[in-house]
């Protein structure tokens, strides 16, 4: 047992060509984190776990798994290491069951004597004779969470695990990820919603055209990002103009006909009040939930010092 | 070791389970009895300008020579290019280069299984080949002593050591289509490329060797390693060709093997 931290990547840069699909990318993942790594698509996180996994390698900068860098250790750097980059992906002319035995001879370490075990937990014991390629895309994520834990794994990298997953097939993995998390296993999960990462995530990195916009813990990142309002009334001008005197509302904007403003709970609180005793008419007064590309705007918007300096350098 | 072993058996069951690898061992299979067939059918003479092709009629014996002969121009070049242009590429095509890639074997292990795998492919096919059209051209023929190509009559049971080591010198020449074939397939991730470009390897190196002008390098050329084993049919045998063959066909194997390994242990895995 190694008392390196699970993953530490320092000034990961990936560039194609004139393309810089990762600008460097810092990260370090502690042991027992659940690790959103979160952007959207295209932003450089599939390119930049590829490069973790010694898939791919970096232009320049380096990665360790528990100490371990791919390049220089090679497969043992994967030892106790598991995942799946863009989807995991299998021979679709053999069985499920065979691939993962396929899979268990290349690990060794008594892989083969987790198949079943590892089969009824992602619920594809009765499939696992039929050739992968009948398999639909929610089983094939399932048996790709198969193939990574027969490995036993201490870390586990997931990419966009729930992605094209049908509801009950997201909550099912988001399930089997936060089960996984308690029994131990350091997960580093890629995600573009912003609601899986709050859902499952203790830390977080956020990346934005190759740069890391913020690595720390959610908690943090949530405070720093101020809370939306909707406000639908009647009279949607004078409500506009009645939000635009009240004191502790910011960025009050007319949104078709509704009103839109920033505000802490007790400016909103006061509006409500003001609202009746202007005898304005409304409907609705919701907090709009964050999303992830308004979180960016207002992390690239923001003011300089809620990021940390060295990762806008 | 283990871990190549590991791979090679792997790999194996992978051939196992695909139609490619039928159609291409059944297309060794089924030429020999096409050709006996159609030759039992049509009562003249046999082919009468390829090595053996006069005495076909005499012995089963001859058959598996005469079939080779025809077969090795470019029959059983497309055989091995089959697997050996798709053994890598089809990974790619798959996208389960990373798959295998991220778990406890290094990439010179799972690229040395693939290779292995390959050749034994090829063997199979070339010796399946051969016995399949001994034992059709002994049903039609029975089984008779051979005339060499020096005229000498050559017992049943050395000529059946002949074939083998006929079609053991033949596989190492065909081991440099494959050779190439392997080294396309991790360069150029795609199967179909691959496969055609190595057959018109296979094709240009024999074309080479007819051409005029030729005759200085024609000796090096892998085609004319493709003919080595006329000389066993000679009494007695001549071996100069069969040792030229197997030193130039080290170089056939070895160059494209080493580059493609090279490509293979530093390429970037991504989108496939």
């Amino acid at each position: 047992m190694s008392d390196e931290p699970p993953v530490v990547a320092r000034g990961l840069v990936k560039r194609y060509g004139d393309v810089v699909a990762v600008d460097d990318v810092d990260l370090t993942v502690e042991a027992g984190d659940v690790y959103g790594y979160l952007g959207p698509n295209g932003a450089g996180k599939t390119t930049s776990l590829r490069m973790l996994l010694g898939l791919i390698r970096p232009t320049s900068g380096t990665a360790h798994l528990f100490g371990r860098d791919p390049l220089v250790d090679g497969a043992r750097a994967l030892d106790g290491v598991a995942g799946f980059v863009e989807g995991p992906r299998f021979y679709p002319y053999l069985s499920g069951r065979k691939n993962l035995e396929l899979l268990a001879d290349y690990d060794g370490r008594g892989a083969r004597l987790r198949i079943d075990e590892v089969l009824d937990l992602v619920e594809l014991r009765d499939r696992a004779r039929h050739r992968v390629g009948g398999y639909s895309h929610g089983m094939r994520q399932r048996l790709g969470i198969a193939a990574s834990l027969i490995r036993d794994p201490r870390l586990l990298l997931l990419d966009e695990p729930a992605t094209g997953l049908d509801p009950a097939g997201m909550r099912d993995m988001r399930d089997l990820v936060r089960r996984l998390a308690g029994e131990g296993i350091t997960v580093l999960l890629s995600s573009h919603l912003l609601a899986e990462v709050e859902e499952l995530c203790n830390r977080v990195a956020i990346i934005r055209k190759g740069r890391i916009l913020y690595e720390g813990s959610l908690a943090r990142l949530l405070e720093t990002a101020s809370e939306s309002y909707r406000l639908r009334a009647l009279e949607p001008e004078r409500a506009r103009l009645l939000c635009l005197a009240q004191s502790g509302l910011d960025d009050v904007v007319l949104d078709g006909d509704e009103v839109v403003f920033r505000a802490g709970e007790q400016a909103v609180a006061d509006l409500s009040v003001a609202l009746g005793q202007a005898r304005i008419p409304f409907t609705a007064l919701v907090p709009s939930t964050t999303s992830l590309e308004e979180l960016f705007l207002g992390m690239t918007e923001g003011e300089p010092d809620e990021r940390p300096a060295e990762a806008v350098a | 070791m283990g871990g190549v072993v590991k791979v090679y058996r792997w790999e194996l069951a992978k051939l196992a389970a695909q139609k490619r690898t039928y159609l291409g061992v059944g297309a060794a299979i089924l030429v020999p009895i096409a050709f006996v067939v159609a030759l039992v059918l049509q009562k003249g003479a046999g082919p009468t300008d390829v090595p053996l092709g006069r005495t076909l009629r005499d012995t089963g014996l001859a058959t598996p020579f005469v079939v080779l002969f025809f077969l090795s121009i470019w029959g059983l070049p497309l055989i091995t290019a089959l697997v050996a242009g798709d053994i890598v590429a089809s990974e790619t095509h798959n996208g389960t280069l990373k798959t295998i890639l991220t778990r406890s074997r290094e990439r010179g292990q799972v690229f040395a299984g693939k290779v292995l795998a390959s050749l034994t492919y090829m063997v199979v096919a070339v010796f399946a080949m051969g016995a399949v059209a001994l034992v059709a051209g002994t049903i039609a023929w029975g089984l008779h002593p051979l005339t060499s190509l020096s005229g000498t009559r050559v017992p049943v049971g050395h000529g059946v050591v002949l074939l083998l080591e006929t079609l053991g010198i033949y596989t190492v020449a065909l081991a440099g289509v494959a050779a190439f074939g392997l080294m396309l397939s991790t360069v150029t991730r795609n199967s179909a490329a691959s496969v055609v470009g190595t057959l018109m390897f296979a094709l240009l190196m024999q074309l080479l060797g007819v051409l005029p002008g030729t005759e200085s390098i024609r000796p090096y050329l892998l085609g004319t390693q493709f003919d080595a084993w006329h000389g066993f049919l000679r009494t007695p045998a001549d071996w100069a060709p069969v040792v030229r063959a197997l030193w130039v066909c080290t170089l056939y194997i070895g160059i494209p093997l080493f580059a493609g390994y090279l490509v293979f242990l530093r390429r970037d895995v991504a989108g496939e």
